[in-house]
């Protein structure tokens, strides 16, 4: 038994001393990433990036784990927490439960949730004005429209990917008026962030009925949106990481939600002593979201779109356009 | 003599053979791990060491054995009556939704000493029912139950999400999720953060499943039905009820994960909580030869494997957690579809000694 013991307690007490070490020595960052797995190309291979990025920067090792179901999370973090790694990074808002428990046990380490927010003082609540970028996509959605008709599917159906669809009508509407939105969501459950086959039967639904610009607002689920859109010669929009790349010519462009930087900016916060607990709010203004413009895409956005979306993001930085946050009444009414 | 095989003794069946099952089951995955460039001794002593190397990796060892105790232990009763369950992840899943419903409706009056036995019996009532319809429509209209109980898994998959998502979500909430459990009904944790008083109940269950199976004329009667239904006709047993008896007590044993996972450990109501133990129920049944103590053995292995790989990915980047479950299902081959492969073998070489 006593052999058993020793290391636990030895682990305990590393645990217990590692913030108090964190400002001078190597920090011990560590990430947990959501159910959609890390290469999702989306929303979790955003934050992969940024912590590639810092672990090439600083050469320091980031411990890493893909939870397998919903009931590892909270394991994982504990998991985390009682080896010292510090900060640790909960990924995505299905982690707040989980986080709000463990973050209580362990209140000398520092914690960063994106997506959602959890009030503890060693919590970094980290969420983003997806509704602003997702207007000027929507805007560009509205421009490139033949037919008038926009798509929007979305993962799972809770108010956060609302505020993307919200933002998106009123960048639709904002440059066309006239234009109409059709509009679905892959399912209820965290399994609609993984379904590929059904985003894509979802988009050429959309596609039969008029539809020629899809925005994919789905995480993984997004690869077979966007794949049903090349295989029909119609526009795609990908979302979270700049999805341009996939398949060039007929990406339209990404919303892009710099989750990378998210995750970069925490890590680096703590390497130099500046971390702090609270909630930020990433929008436009911040370079928390954007829209996306490479060489994969730059064929199909003319020069008269460019200037308007330029003019409207702005607007919206300066206040004089207002986006709606779907989340701040829980209605699209703008 | 030398070249007859004589069955195996009982010890080589139950300890021997399954050893060298998990033996051959190592040397694949070794390969396998070495193939994609990581040191197997090493990844053997993390998932060891993951499994067993601290109390608090032997708490959440036995949590998880806690759960294969159930599901193993529901596979096997129906098995005896020659009844293949294969419904045990949707009977857990509802079982959840009684022991849940219980809760939430209760937990503001009623004192912990009487809430978590009305949860618990909930779970088991909930868990029953819900084997009841399959049980029913196999004994009075000859439908299938392997079919059937499949298919009531994926009813008890959309009704719990709608449930979830319409109606038991808490309010201003993004995750389909009730709301917390009030404090008094959580079970006692025993050790670490997860290992809670239903290892008490999966082991009390054990024993009543053994005392019922081989000890009284209804588990008599039951067995007698699984290995020759004719046979329990010709005995008076009136086949149709007792289809409808293994099959509630399947679906009540499998009901009670929800008592582990949702008074034990989550404290509320969520989505997909049983987490494929009904299906691995199937494979510690097999394992563990249908008996009480054979699944308690084979749930501790199938605890062991789930902990451990899941360790195995926190410390080796190498090893994600498809690899992961790449691993637990080779040592599943090995030990339950290819049980058979040593075991000629085995009785030649015992037989000759002999």
């Amino acid at each position: 038994m006593k052999k058993w013991i020793v290391p636990f307690t030895a682990l305990l007490s590393v645990a217990a001393m590692a913030p108090f070490a964190s400002a001078q020595t190597a920090i011990k960052p560590a990430v947990i990433y959501s159910t959609g797995g890390k290469f999702d190309k989306s929303f979790n291979e955003g934050v992969s990036t940024g912590v590639e990025k810092f672990k090439k920067e600083t050469s320091s090792a980031v411990a890493e784990f893909e939870p397998a179901n919903e009931t590892q999370f909270e394991q994982a973090q504990r998991r985390f927490a009682q080896r010292g790694q510090d900060p640790i990074i909960a990924v995505g808002f299905s982690q707040a439960v989980a986080l709000a428990k463990v973050a209580k046990e362990f209140p000398n380490l520092h914690f960063t949730i994106i997506d959602s927010v959890v009030d503890l003082p060693n919590v970094q609540s980290i969420v983003f004005k997806e509704q602003e970028g997702s207007f000027l996509v929507g805007m560009l959605a509205a421009m490139a429209s033949q037919s008038g008709k926009v798509g929007f599917v979305g993962g799972m159906d809770i108010p956060l990917v609302r505020r993307f669809q919200c933002g998106f009508e009123q960048g639709i509407k904002y440059a066309n008026p006239k234009a109409e939105l059709i509009s679905n969501m892959t399912g209820t459950t965290p399994a609609a962030w993984n379904d590929p086959g059904r985003g894509a039967e979802l988009a050429k639904g959309q596609f039969d009925r008029g539809v020629d610009v899809v925005y994919a607002a789905a995480g993984s689920t997004g690869i077979g949106i966007l794949q049903a859109a090349k295989d029909r010669g119609k526009l795609g929009i990908g979302v979270d990481s700049n999805q341009d790349y996939l398949h060039p010519g007929t990406m339209l462009t990404s919303m892009l939600k710099r989750v990378d930087l998210a995750a970069y900016r925490s890590f680096k916060a703590a390497d130099d002593g500046s971390w702090k607990g609270g909630t930020q709010v990433l929008g436009l203004k911040e370079g928390g979201v954007d829209w996306a413009l490479d060489e994969y895409n730059e064929k199909l956005i003319t020069a008269d779109m460019k200037t308007k979306v330029e003019a409207a993001k702005a607007d919206i930085i300066a206040g004089k356009i207002n986006v709606h946050d779907y989340m701040s009444n829980n209605t699209c009414k703008y | 003599m030398s070249t007859t095989r004589r069955p195996l003794p009982v010890w080589a069946d139950i300890v021997l053979l399954p050893l060298i099952n998990i033996a051959l089951a190592f040397i694949v995955v070794g390969i396998i791990v070495a193939i994609i460039g990581v040191n197997p001794v090493e990844a053997l002593r993390l998932l060891v060491a993951g499994a067993v190397g601290s109390p608090d990796a032997i708490a959440y060892t036995l949590y998880y054995a806690t759960n294969f105790i159930f599901t193993g232990l529901a596979v096997s009763v129906a098995f005896h009556a020659g009844l293949f369950n294969i419904g045990g992840e949707g009977q857990a899943y509802i079982g959840g939704l009684g022991c849940g419903l219980a809760i939430l409706a209760f937990d503001r009056f009623l004192p912990a000493w009487l809430l978590i036995p009305v949860a618990i019996v909930a779970a088991a009532l909930f868990g029953a029912a819900w084997a009841a319809v399959p049980a029913w429509l196999q004994a009075w209209h000859g439908s299938h139950i392997v079919i059937t109980t499949i298919m009531f898994n994926f009813v008890a998959s959309a009704l719990m999400v709608y449930l979830l998502v319409n109606v038991l979500i808490a309010p201003g909430s993004m995750t389909p999720q009730s709301r917390p459990f009030a404090a008094s009904a959580a079970l006692p944790v025993l050790m670490g953060s997860t290992l809670n008083l239903s290892i008490a109940l999966a082991l009390a269950c054990c024993i009543g499943v053994w005392v019922f199976l081989w000890h009284t004329s209804w588990g008599y009667a039951l067995r007698t039905m699984g290995h020759s239904p004719s046979a329990a006709i010709y005995a008076g047993t009136n086949l149709k009820r007792m289809t409808m008896l293994a099959m509630c007590l399947s679906g009540a044993l499998a009901g009670l994960v929800a008592v582990n996972e949702l008074l034990g450990v989550q404290h509320r109501v969520l989505l997909d909580f049983q987490a494929g133990y009904g299906f691995a129920g199937i494979a510690v049944a097999l394992m563990g030869r249908n008996h009480p103590l054979g699944v308690v053995l084979a749930a501790l292995l199938f605890g062991a494997l789930q902990q451990g790989g899941a360790e195995l990915s926190f410390d080796l980047p190498g090893i994600n957690r498809e690899m992961v479950v790449v691993i637990q299902g080779l040592v599943i081959l090995f030990s339950g579809a290819l049980e058979h492969l040593p075991r000629p073998w085995l009785q030649t070489l015992l037989s000759r000694r002999a």
